[in-house]
C-alpha cells in the first residue's frame, strides 16, 4: 500500500546566474519520518531547504504536500503549512529574555505571560528545560538553540529542518537534543535533518538523500551504511582520511602565563589565569561550548587584544604588548571563527583579503606600497593549494560558501609558514572533505615543526588531530591532558569546569 | 510587488550608473520644484546646466568661474573622502576651511607690505596647519573620550563662524577701511596674491593644489597599504583590528588629512577669489563637498567629475537667481535634492531589484492543531 508521504520533491531546479544551485532534486519525506540530508558545502543543501521554507522560489519543480500543490513564497505560508526551521545560526538577541526573543519570531505572538507558561509547558514536556525569563545573553550555545527549537515548536509543526544543529552542543547536550527528535518522531512528526557528522545521521536517521553539486546521487538507509560509505557517496571519491607521523616535540614555542583579560563587551567573558605551553610539533586542543572565552583567548594571541608584555611569549620573547602585524612578523598567526568580518572584509575581493594578513609575511609590500600583481597571485597560489572553490582571486568574499571561504582563510595564515598557528573553529559548517583537508593541513604544518592551537567545539575534531586537549570554562583554562585515553564522560566533566581530583584537592 | 534582492557581488554597473541617474532624477525633480516656484522648468534647467557654459551672453564670464568653484570643492572633497572611506565622518570641513583662511590671512597680514616671494608658501604652511588644528580637535576628542565626530566637527563650523565674524569685525579689520568690516585685500598684495596661472582660464594655485590631492589621494587608496588599511576599517572595522589596524590612529590620519585640505583650500581662496577676509566670507564649499564626495564615489577620478558639476550648480543657479528670481535657497535644495537621490539609489549597487507578482495563496490552509503535545 502506498502512503501520501508529507512532503514530495519533484525536479525541483534553482539556478542562479552562472550557478545551478539544484538540478532536477526529487525525494520524499514520509510522515514521522527523520530524513538526512547529505552534501558537501556548496552542493545546494541549503538552497534546498530554503526552497521549502519558502525563502527561495525554484525554477521549475513542483512540492507536493501531503499530495496538495505547495508553493510557499515567504516563510510565515510555509509555517502555516507545518514546516518550521531551526537555523545554523541562531537569530536571537541578546538583550531579551527567551519569552521575548521567542514572541518575535512569531506571526501572532499571544501576551507575554501566557508565552512564558507555554514555553515552560512544551519545554518539559520535551525534556529541554528553558527558563522563559531569563536573558539570551547568558545562555550557553545549546541552550540558544533551545530558544530556536521551543519557537519551532510552539507552532506545532509538521515537518522540522534543522540545519547542523550539533555543531555548538557538548556530547551531553546531543544526546538530550536526540532525545527529544526521538521523541517528536514517536509523535508522529517528520524532521528533515542537515549535518555533516555521519555518525549522528547514522544514529537518528532512517532514510538518507544525497546530494552532490546540486543533484541527487544516492539515496541510502544510513543505518546499513558505513560513516566512510557515506561520506565517499556524498564527495563522490575515495575519502582521504587524515593522517598523522608522530614527530618528537621541540622546544617550546608559544607560552602563556597567568594570563587575565577584562570582558570587551556587555556579553563579553573575561580571561581568567590562563596558560598555555604549545611546543614545536605539538598540536594543542582547546574545547569548550561557545561564549566560554574562545574569542576573548584568540584576540589575546592575535595581538588584537594587548596583555602584559610577559604574559604571552613566542618562542621565549615576550609579545604581550605588541599588536597583530609584529605578532605575524614573529611568526605567531592566527585565524579567527568569524569568518565575515573577522577573518575576512566581506565586500573585499579574495585579492584584498590575502593582503589582510599576507601584506608583510609574502613581502606584497615594498616601501608601503602594495604589489597587486603579487598579491593575486598569493591569493590564487592559496586557491589553488587549499581547493577553494571560486572562479577567481577578484570575487568579494562574500560571495563565497562558508567552506570555501574558511579553506581560503586557514589556506591564507598556512602558506604563511607560520611557526605558531591559533585557529578557531576550523571546520564549522565546513563539509566532511574539506573538513578533512583542514585538518589534515593542520596535522602537516604540525609534522613540518609548527605548534599548533586548535580551538574547537566540535570533540571529534580535536580528537582527531590535537596530542594534548584543555577545556576552556568561564574564562579558565583546564591543565592540559593528553588526548590519547580521555574518555567522553571525562571530556564532559572537564567542559562543565569540573577539574581532576589533584587540583580539586590543591 | 518590487523585492529587494542582495547581489552576491557588488555591482560595477550601478556603482557608475547611480550617480548619473541620480542627476537625471534630481533635473526631473527639481523642474517640478521650479514649475511649482512658477518658473518655467525647461528654462531653468537649462540656465543651470548648459548656460553657464555655452550661451553667448554668460560664457565667457561663467566659464573660468567653473574652475574657480570646483578647485576648493575638489580639494576639499577628495580629503573628506580619505576620512569616508575609513568610515570616520568629517561633517566640519566648511570650518577647518574657515580656520585655514583665518590663519593663512593672518601669515599675511604678519608680513605686509614686505614683498617677500616666501610669504605666499608660508600662507599655504598657515593654511594647512590651521585646518588641521581645526580637525584635530573632532579626532582627540573622539580618540580620548570616544566622543561622535559628526557632532564635534559639525558644531565646530559654527564656532569658526563666530572666530570669523570677530576676525572681520575685531582683530583682522583694515586699519585703512574706514571702519567698514574685512581685512585688508590680500589678493592687492602681490607677495600673498593667488593669481590666476592662465588669463581668462580661472586657475589658479588651488585648483593645482585639488589636482595633486587628486592624484595623491588616488596613490594613497589604490596603491599604498595606508589605503588599503582606510578602506579596510570603513567596510570591517573588526577585520581591521585583525589585520593590526589602530583605529585611533586611522581618526588622527583620516580627520588630519581632511582638516589640512579644506584649510588649502580656504588659503586658496582668501588670497584668490574671495580676496578678503570678510563675515560672510565662507560659501558653503565645506558642506557642498560631502555632496561632491559620494557624487563622486569617494573615489578620487568621481570627485573631479563631481566637483564639475557642482560647481556648475553653483554658477548655474546663480545665473537662474538673478535671470529668473528664483530664491538663493531653491539651489541649495537642488544640490541636497541631488545627495538624497543618490544615498537612494546606491541601494542599487548591493541590491538588485525583483519584480514580484503578488503571492496567490495556493498553500494548503492551516492545519487545525493536534491536542497531543
Amino acid at each position: 500500500m502506498m502512503t501520501t508521504p508529507l512532503l514530495s520533491l519533484q525536479g525541483l531546479t534553482k539556478e542562479y546566474p552562472g550557478v545551478v544551485a539544484n538540478s532536477d532534486v526529487t525525494f520524499d519525506i514520509g510522515e514521522g519520518e527523520v530524513h538526512a540530508l547529505l552534501g558537501e558545502n556548496g552542493a545546494g543543501k541549503s538552497t534546498l531547504v530554503k526552497m521549502i521554507y519558502g525563502l527561495v522560489r525554484p525554477n521549475a519543480g513542483t512540492m507536493r504536500w501531503r499530495g496538495e500543490a505547495y508553493e510557499p513564497h515567504a516563510p510565515a505560508q510555509a509555517r502555516a503549512s507545518g514546516v518550521a526551521m531551526v537555523f545554523q545560526h541562531f537569530s536571537l538577541f541578546d538583550a531579551m529574555d527567551v519569552a521575548e526573543n521567542v514572541a518575535l519570531g512569531m506571526d501572532n505572538p499571544p501576551p507575554i505571560r501566557e508565552l512564558a507558561a507555554k514555553i515552560t509547558e512544551v519545554s518539559n514536556n520535551y525534556g529541554l528545560p528553558l527558563d522563559p525569563d531569563r536573558m539570551v545573553g547568558d545562555l550557553s550555545a545549546g541552550e540558544r538553540q533551545r530558544v530556536e527549537i521551543i519557537r519551532c515548536l510552539l507552532q506545532d509543526p509538521q515537518l522540522l529542518i534543522m540545519d547542523e544543529p550539533t555543531s555548538v552542543l557538548t556530547p551531553q547536550e546531543v544526546d538530550i537534543l536526540f532525545r527529544t527528535l526521538r521523541q517528536l518522531r514517536a509523535e508522529g512528526k517528520s524532521i528533515l535533518y542537515i549535518s555533516h557528522k555521519l555518525e549522528e545521521i547514522r544514529a537518528l536517521c532512517e532514510n538518507a538523500t544525497v546530494l552532490r553539486l546540486g543533484k541527487v546521487v544516492g539515496k541510502a538507509d544510513p543505518r546499513q551504511e558505513s560513516a566512510r560509505s557515506l561520506a565517499e557517496m556524498m564527495v563522490g571519491q575515495v575519502l582521504h582520511q587524515p593522517s598523522r607521523e608522530a614527530a618528537a616535540p621541540g622546544k617550546t614555542l608559544l607560552e602563556v602565563t597567568n594570563l587575565s583579560l577584562p570582558p570587551q563587551s556587555a556579553f563579553g567573558t573575561s580571561l581568567k589565569e590562563i596558560n598555555i605551553t604549545v611546543r614545536a610539533g605539538e598540536i594543542l586542543g582547546i574545547g569548550g561550548v561557545a561564549g566560554n572565552g574562545q574569542d576573548e583567548l584568540l584576540g589575546a594571541l592575535s595581538g588584537e587584544m594587548r596583555s602584559a608584555r610577559e604574559a604571552v611569549r613566542m618562542a621565549g620573547e615576550p609579545v604581550g604588548h605588541i599588536g597583530p602585524t609584529a605578532r605575524r612578523a614573529l611568526g605567531l598567526l592566527c585565524a579567527p571563527e568569524e569568518r565575515l568580518g573577522h577573518a575576512a572584509a566581506p565586500d573585499m575581493s579574495l585579492s584584498e583579503n590575502a593582503l589582510l594578513t599576507g601584506a608583510y609575511r609574502e613581502r606584497l609590500v615594498k616601501r608601503g606600497f602594495v604589489n597587486w600583481g603579487k598579491t593575486r597571485k598569493f591569493a590564487e597560489r592559496v586557491i589553488e593549494t587549499f581547493d577553494v572553490r571560486t572562479p577567481g582571486a577578484h570575487v568579494a568574499a562574500r560571495a563565497l560558501s562558508g567552506g570555501n571561504l574558511q579553506k581560503f582563510v586557514i589556506g591564507r595564515e598556512i602558506m604563511q609558514r607560520p611557526s605558531v598557528l591559533v585557529v578557531n573553529q576550523p571546520t564549522w559548517g565546513v563539509d566532511a572533505s574539506a573538513a578533512a583537508a583542514i585538518r589534515q593541513a593542520l596535522l602537516d604544518l604540525a609534522a613540518a615543526g609548527a605548534a599548533v592551537v586548535v580551538i574547537s567545539q566540535d570533540l571529534d575534531e580535536i580528537l582527531e588531530v590535537a596530542d594534548s586537549f584543555a577545556a576552556l570554562n568561564a574564562g579558565r583554562l583546564s591543565a592540559p591532558r593528553p588526548v590519547q585515553g580521555l574518555t567522553m564522560d571525562q571530556i564532559g566533566l572537564l567542559l562543565g569546569g569540573a577539574e581532576g581530583d589533584s587540583d580539586a584537592a590543591a | 510587488m518590487l523585492r529587494l534582492e542582495k547581489r552576491p557581488n557588488p555591482s560595477q554597473f550601478w556603482n557608475y550608473a547611480t550617480p548619473v541617474v541620480a542627476v537625471l532624477l534630481t533635473m526631473v525633480a527639481g523642474g517640478i520644484l521650479f514649475w511649482v516656484l512658477g518658473k518655467n522648468p525647461f528654462e531653468a534647467i537649462k540656465l543651470i546646466f548648459w548656460d553657464p557654459l555655452f550661451s553667448e551672453q554668460f560664457a565667457a564670464y561663467s566659464r573660468p568661474q567653473l574652475l574657480i568653484k570646483a578647485g576648493p570643492l575638489i580639494l576639499i572633497a577628495v580629503g573628506l573622502a580619505i576620512g569616508f572611506r575609513a568610515g570616520i565622518w568629517n561633517i566640519g570641513a566648511e570650518g577647518q576651511y574657515i580656520i585655514g583662511a583665518l590663519c593663512a590671512a593672518q601669515m599675511a597680514l604678519w608680513f605686509y607690505p614686505a614683498e617677500l616671494w616666501i610669504v605666499f608658501p608660508l600662507m599655504i604652511l598657515a593654511g594647512a596647519f590651521g585646518g588641521w588644528l581645526w580637525a584635530m580637535i573632532p579626532a582627540v576628542l573622539k580618540t580620548r573620550f570616544n566622543t561622535n565626530e559628526i557632532l564635534v566637527s559639525l558644531l565646530l563650523v559654527y564656532v569658526a563662524e563666530k572666530i570669523l565674524a570677530a576676525a572681520a569685525t575685531g582683530f583682522m579689520r583694515n586699519p585703512e577701511g574706514s571702519g567698514f568690516p574685512g581685512s585688508r585685500n590680500i589678493f592687492n598684495y602681490s607677495a600673498a596674491s593667488n593669481q590666476e596661472l592662465i588669463a581668462n582660464s580661472g586657475l589658479h594655485w588651488g585648483v593645482v593644489a585639488a589636482f595633486i590631492a587628486v592624484i595623491f589621494a588616488y596613490v594613497l587608496l589604490h596603491r599604498h597599504l595606508l589605503g588599503f588599511h582606510v578602506q579596510l576599517a570603513g567596510q570591517a572595522p573588526r577585520a581591521a583590528k585583525f589585520a593590526g589596524v589602530a583605529p585611533a590612529r586611522l581618526v588622527l590620519l583620516c580627520l588630519g588629512i581632511s582638516g589640512l585640505m579644506a584649510g588649502l583650500a580656504g588659503m586658496f581662496e582668501v588670497a584668490g577669489p574671495a580676496r578678503l577676509i570678510t563675515i560672510d566670507f565662507n560659501s558653503g564649499y565645506g558642506f557642498t563637498a560631502i555632496i561632491v564626495a559620494f557624487l563622486g564615489r569617494l573615489h578620487p577620478i568621481g570627485i573631479v567629475l563631481a566637483g564639475l558639476l557642482l560647481a556648475l550648480t553653483y554658477i548655474g543657479g546663480e545665473l537662474a537667481q538673478f535671470m529668473l528670481n528664483l530664491p538663493s535657497a531653491a539651489i541649495q535644495v537642488f544640490q541636497g535634492m541631488l545627495l538624497f537621490f543618490l544615498l537612494a539609489l546606491d541601494v542599487l549597487s548591493n541590491y538588485r531589484l525583483r519584480l514580484m507578482r503578488p503571492a496567490p495563496v495556493t498553500a494548503p490552509a492551516p492545519k487545525p492543531s493536534t491536542e497531543s503535545v
